[in-house]
């Protein structure tokens, strides 16, 4: 095993990470601000992945085209979820939202057994077989692409909180919802479009995922997990933190994949878990209670 | 400009506030006062659409706005400093500003209200991009109050603003109310700090278990054997 071979994995992994970060900011930020748990995360991804291949194989449009169209998709669905459903459910004991979730959640999933059947479906582009070489190191074109479209609508994010009136709104309604009504922001309205953006976030990351791996409708309990990997790994409600626990999970599958066995990935994420629930349990970038 | 009449308002099975009149004038400053419990706070919440009174009426200008939600509330002028401050901690000082001024009635004039703020509370513009709560507690009020006032109020409502500060402070803070009753503003004051409240009010309203037992002028009150044996302990 040579070095370029180790820097090929390790490059890719930081690649797809990136995209694990931006799926984990949607849950992230529904939490940050809401306290509420989108357990129906992975299954919303899978609507993107789907709405992204059947814009693919109906329309010709390449995911990272249909990105804003989904994003946009999954942003009014989330808007409405939350607007007429969740809202009614803030501030009840936690296992009831739980199970509202889980019900969204398993909804969601069958009603894509029932449209698409339990296959794996991929899509394949031009740029699945091209590859940029950077000196030694050798780049997919499609996960250079993806990583890149992530990282971009990442900072968007960034920007619409820390510039724009509505996002420091949000970031009002997180800080303190008393506070929030008191100078009289629409509190419920600035909810929607928060859990939203937080949908429309893991809509995105489904349209770049669809570039890298196959979709079947089981695909979401394993990704509403690695999101919560990821937040807890970066620190619950932390955008900068969702995104380095994104690029360290996806270190970790690419290189334990690698060098140990691919079935071994999901144990090393896990393993990452349990020891930083040990040794900072805020998360990385989290701050203390 | 306010007029209250029979406001019932109910926590669960725990009654708050039962049968409650008054009315506020223009330009006047009325103090309510009573002992904790009493349903201080509740009334303030009442009025701002933060709590779905029972039965009753809330008019504000002639118009009904009993039930109407908090931010239609804000919009048609009425603001409160919040019991507790209720600033925004991990913001800093002028995004806390800025976001008492989002409801669309203020928001044309958010520049003038931010230099008027700023002569009022000169602390507060050396410490803008400071975060809100590295602030000390009589920062954060003097904060509360500025938040309050770039809403373009024609109500205001203090609740408890002298709680947990420091005396020198609280006279400050009763100086920048009479100076706001001085330019003409509407003010209820809800205060555990009665002797101070009611000399500073026109009138007072004392509030026993939900209930008004006693009304009349600021002086009228402070005389009363009632009110100064049980809230003056003479």
């Amino acid at each position: 095993m040579d070095a370029s071979f180790f820097m090929n994995v390790t490059s890719a992994g930081l690649l797809t990470g990136l995209v694990y970060g931006l799926m984990a900011l949607g849950l992230s930020v529904i939490f940050g601000v809401m306290r509420v748990v989108n357990f129906a995360h992975g299954d919303m991804m899978v609507v993107a992945m789907y709405a992204a291949f059947l814009m693919f194989t109906k329309l010709g449009v390449e995911p990272v085209m249909a990105l804003p169209v989904v994003a946009g998709g999954l942003f009014v669905l989330g808007y409405l979820l939350q607007r007429f459903l969740i809202n009614r459910f803030l501030g009840v004991t936690e296992h009831i939202q739980f199970l509202l979730l889980l019900s969204i959640a398993i909804i969601i999933t069958n009603a894509m057994l029932m449209v698409f059947g339990p296959d794996a479906r991929n899509i394949q582009l031009e740029a699945s077989f091209e590859s940029y070489s950077v000196g030694p190191l050798i780049l997919d074109k499609v996960r250079v692409i993806a990583a890149f479209t992530a990282g971009g609508v990442a900072a968007l994010l960034w920007a619409f909180f820390r510039y724009t009136t509505t996002g420091t709104a949000i970031r009002a309604c997180a800080d303190n919802p008393i506070g929030a009504r008191v100078v009289g922001l629409n509190v419920e309205q600035l909810y929607a479009i928060t859990f939203g953006i937080g949908t429309a976030c893991v809509g995105a990351a489904g349209c770049l995922l669809l570039l890298l791996v196959d979709v079947h409708p089981h695909l979401s309990s394993d990704y509403t997990l690695l999101g919560f990997i990821i937040v807890i790994l970066g620190g619950l409600g932390s955008l900068g933190g969702a995104l380095l626990g994104g690029i360290l999970v996806g270190l970790s599958e690419a290189l334990s994949g690698a060098l140990i066995a691919p079935s071994l990935k999901s144990m090393f994420s896990f393993g990452l878990l349990i020891l930083v629930l040990l040794l900072r349990p805020q998360g990385i970038l989290g701050k203390k209670p | 400009m306010l007029e209250i009449s029979g406001l019932d308002l109910f926590y669960g099975d725990a009654q708050a506030l039962a049968g409650v009149s008054l009315d506020v004038a223009e330009h006047e400053v009325v103090a309510i006062v009573g002992a904790n419990g009493a349903g201080k706070t509740s009334l303030i919440r009442a009025i701002a659409g933060m709590a779905k009174p029972g039965a009753g009426k809330i008019m504000f200008e002639g118009k009904d706005i009993t039930g109407l939600s908090s931010n239609r509330i804000c919009d048609l002028g009425i603001a409160q400093v919040a019991e507790g401050r209720q600033i925004f901690p991990t913001l800093s000082v002028l995004e806390n500003l800025e976001m008492g001024a989002v409801i669309p009635r203020a928001r044309a004039k958010r520049k003038e209200t931010l230099e008027r703020c700023f002569q009022l509370f000169p602390k507060l513009k050396s410490r803008l991009d400071q975060s809100a709560g590295t602030l000390s507690g009589g920062e954060q009020q003097m904060l509360a109050i500025g938040r309050c006032l770039m809403g373009q109020p024609r109500l205001m409502m203090f609740d408890e603003p002298s709680l947990g500060l420091a005396p020198a402070v609280v006279s400050e803070m009763f100086k920048i109310i009479r100076d706001l009753h001085a330019e003409g503003m509407t003010v209820i004051l809800v205060e555990q700090n009665v002797s101070t409240s009611l000399k500073l009010a026109d009138r007072g309203y004392v509030l026993e278990n939900g209930g008004i037992v006693l009304s009349g002028t600021g002086t009228a009150l402070l005389n009363d054997a009632g009110v100064r044996q049980a809230y003056l302990g003479l």
